[in-house]
């Protein structure tokens, strides 16, 4: 069924009664094409752009738990383009591209926003750095300016302006805002499962069979499936299947924590980042101010927040907007994130010949979903990586040729 | 919140006392120019990352200043060994 404005009417007229499910659960069948491991917004990207740009249907997704009950149900919902390699601005940029009209290619409403993400600017070397950015992103195309401070006081009247981080302008990236990060998830498996993937939940991937350098089989807690092909993308748990597979990863997995406060009027209209707290703030529609901060630096599974980074981030987050002072924190929750060592995602090739891999997206990926979907579907139909994914091949940790927008952009998120 | 007993000053050092320092007992190339790429970007940056228990070093920042090594558990966050710098985990 379409959702559509008529059969809004019709189902509220008799009763919301007729709604379909949006996606079957199907038993999991013994063998499959390709195999995507992870139900995260990247995976089922994957298997929306294998089943409709590739033509491949006899695929399955196996998620462990539920449908975006990883890191794509758990993020801030921030999505953004401004980063500064070219390399980088291609593919955030193809990103945000695909998220314009997503609503309309999933008949589902993503709920895009975009109502401009500004960086703020608070000292001189941070006014030089966002000079040095504006032209970088202008030779890579895409759209960000500088404004004053009179303006950021203009557009943000709650913000203090001569706190300890004194603001003297601001990035301003107008494309940028948020998304509804549920319904990235559930709108892609709803248009998946339509195409004819497999989505399958509460189904572990615990080992593989491997044969001449080749998995054969996947063994996962609902049976064993063989395939010809396996795509990861697991986020922050990519060390754990590359390990079952047989090999070592770049990356190192942390605690990223966020929260949100009881639902306000609408006080913020944008997205905002203090670069000196490290802390970034939205309103919601429903009213809660979502805040977060930088992640936890130690190695860490356990997914669950933390008292000195919750401090951390509601004491800047209150120095911002003072008028937080008065508000009640709702919810604090946290998500296992995947850090490379240049802040860059890991794309194509493993070394096992018929697993390829999307990881590496750390604090960051949300806003990268439909451009890393596509990547990885296109290294699972061809065996070859697309051609804005090849500078993130795994290979460019050995060949020394990083892409380390960590150290240019400063990327948080 | 991760509290680990120091095993130079014999204090309790909760983590915003800390630093941590990742992996432990990696030893950088002797000579960089000689070894294999490989070896040398092992070195670089490929990490354990184990979901389970790990082997690390954190600094005494807010204390003593020095160095040791521990064996935590990357789940729950429990300290199972703690030991000097010039001693090798056991856990
Ligand atoms: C608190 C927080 C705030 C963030 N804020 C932003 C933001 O504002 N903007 C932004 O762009 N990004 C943000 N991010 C980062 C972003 O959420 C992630 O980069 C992105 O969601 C990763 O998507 P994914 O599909 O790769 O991973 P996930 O959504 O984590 O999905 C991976 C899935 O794999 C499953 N899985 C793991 N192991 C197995 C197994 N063995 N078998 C089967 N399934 C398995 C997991 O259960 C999980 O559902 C934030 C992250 C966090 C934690
Ligand atoms: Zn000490």
């Amino acid at each position: 069924m379409n959702y559509n404005v008529f059969n809004l009417l019709w189902q509220g007229l008799s009763g919301h009664k007729g709604w379909q499910q949006a996606w079957r659960s199907p038993e999991p069948k013994p063998r499959y094409d390709a195999v995507i491991i992870g139900g995260g917004g990247h995976g089922l990207a994957t298997a929306y752009y294998l089943a409709r740009e590739y033509g491949m249907t006899n695929i399955a997704l196996l998620e462990k738990g539920w449908l975006g009950g990883g890191n794509t149900g758990r993020n801030t919902t921030n999505v953004r383009s401004d980063y500064m390699f070219p390399e980088s601005a291609a593919i955030y940029d193809m990103a945000l591209r695909l998220y314009e009209t997503l609503g309309k290619d999933l008949n589902y409403n993503i709920m895009l926003s975009q109502r401009g993400w500004l960086t703020l600017i608070e000292d001189q070397h941070q006014m030089e750095g966002a000079r040095h950015k504006a032209n970088w992103l202008q030779c890579n195309g895409v759209d960000g300016e500088i404004i004053g401070a009179a303006q950021v006081a203009q557009m943000m009247p709650g913000l203090q302006m001569k706190g300890r981080y004194p603001v003297r302008g601001a990035f301003l990236q107008k494309r940028g805002g948020t998304i509804r990060h549920d319904a990235v998830a559930w709108g892609y498996a709803r248009a998946a499962d339509r195409l004819g993937v497999d989505i399958i939940q509460n189904c572990e991937v615990q080992g593989f069979e491997q044969e001449n350098g080749r998995i054969t089989a996947i063994n996962t807690s609902r049976g064993r499936i063989e395939t010809d092909r396996v795509g990861v993308a697991v986020a922050g748990h990519s060390g754990v299947i590359a390990e079952k597979a047989g090999f070592r990863l770049p990356i190192t997995s942390h605690c990223l924590q966020a929260m949100v406060s009881e639902p306000v009027r609408p006080f913020l209209d944008h997205v905002v980042i203090s670069p000196g707290t490290g802390v970034y703030i939205n309103q919601t529609q429903k009213g809660e101010m979502v805040m977060g901060g930088v992640l936890d630096l130690y190695h860490s599974y356990g997914q669950r927040g933390n008292f000195p980074t919750i401090e951390k981030v509601i004491t800047s987050a209150v120095e911002m907007f003072p008028a937080f002072s008065q508000m009640r924190l709702m919810r604090h929750w946290a998500g296992i994130v995947d850090i490379s060592p240049d802040s860059s995602p890991i794309l194509g090739q493993t070394p096992v010949e018929n697993m390829y891999i999307n990881c590496g997206w750390g604090t960051g990926g949300f806003k990268a979903i439909p451009a890393g979907g596509y990547m990885l579907a296109h290294s699972i139909a061809t065996g070859r990586p697309h051609e804005l994914a090849a500078p993130f091949g795994l290979n460019r940790f050995r060949d020394n040729r990083l892409v380390d927008e960590g150290a240019a952009a400063g990327i948080a998120h | 919140m991760i509290v680990i007993n120091c095993p130079y000053c014999g204090q309790d050092r909760h983590e915003e006392e800390l630093t941590y320092g990742g992996e432990a007992e990696i030893i950088r190339p002797v000579d960089p120019t000689t070894v294999s790429d490989e070896t040398w970007t092992d070195y670089l940056y490929f990490r354990n990352n184990p979901k389970g228990i790990h082997h690390e070093q954190w600094c005494c920042s807010a204390g003593c200043g020095q160095w040791f090594k521990v064996a935590r558990d990357t789940v729950s966050h429990a300290v199972l060994e703690v030991v000097t710098f010039d001693k090798r985990l056991s856990a």
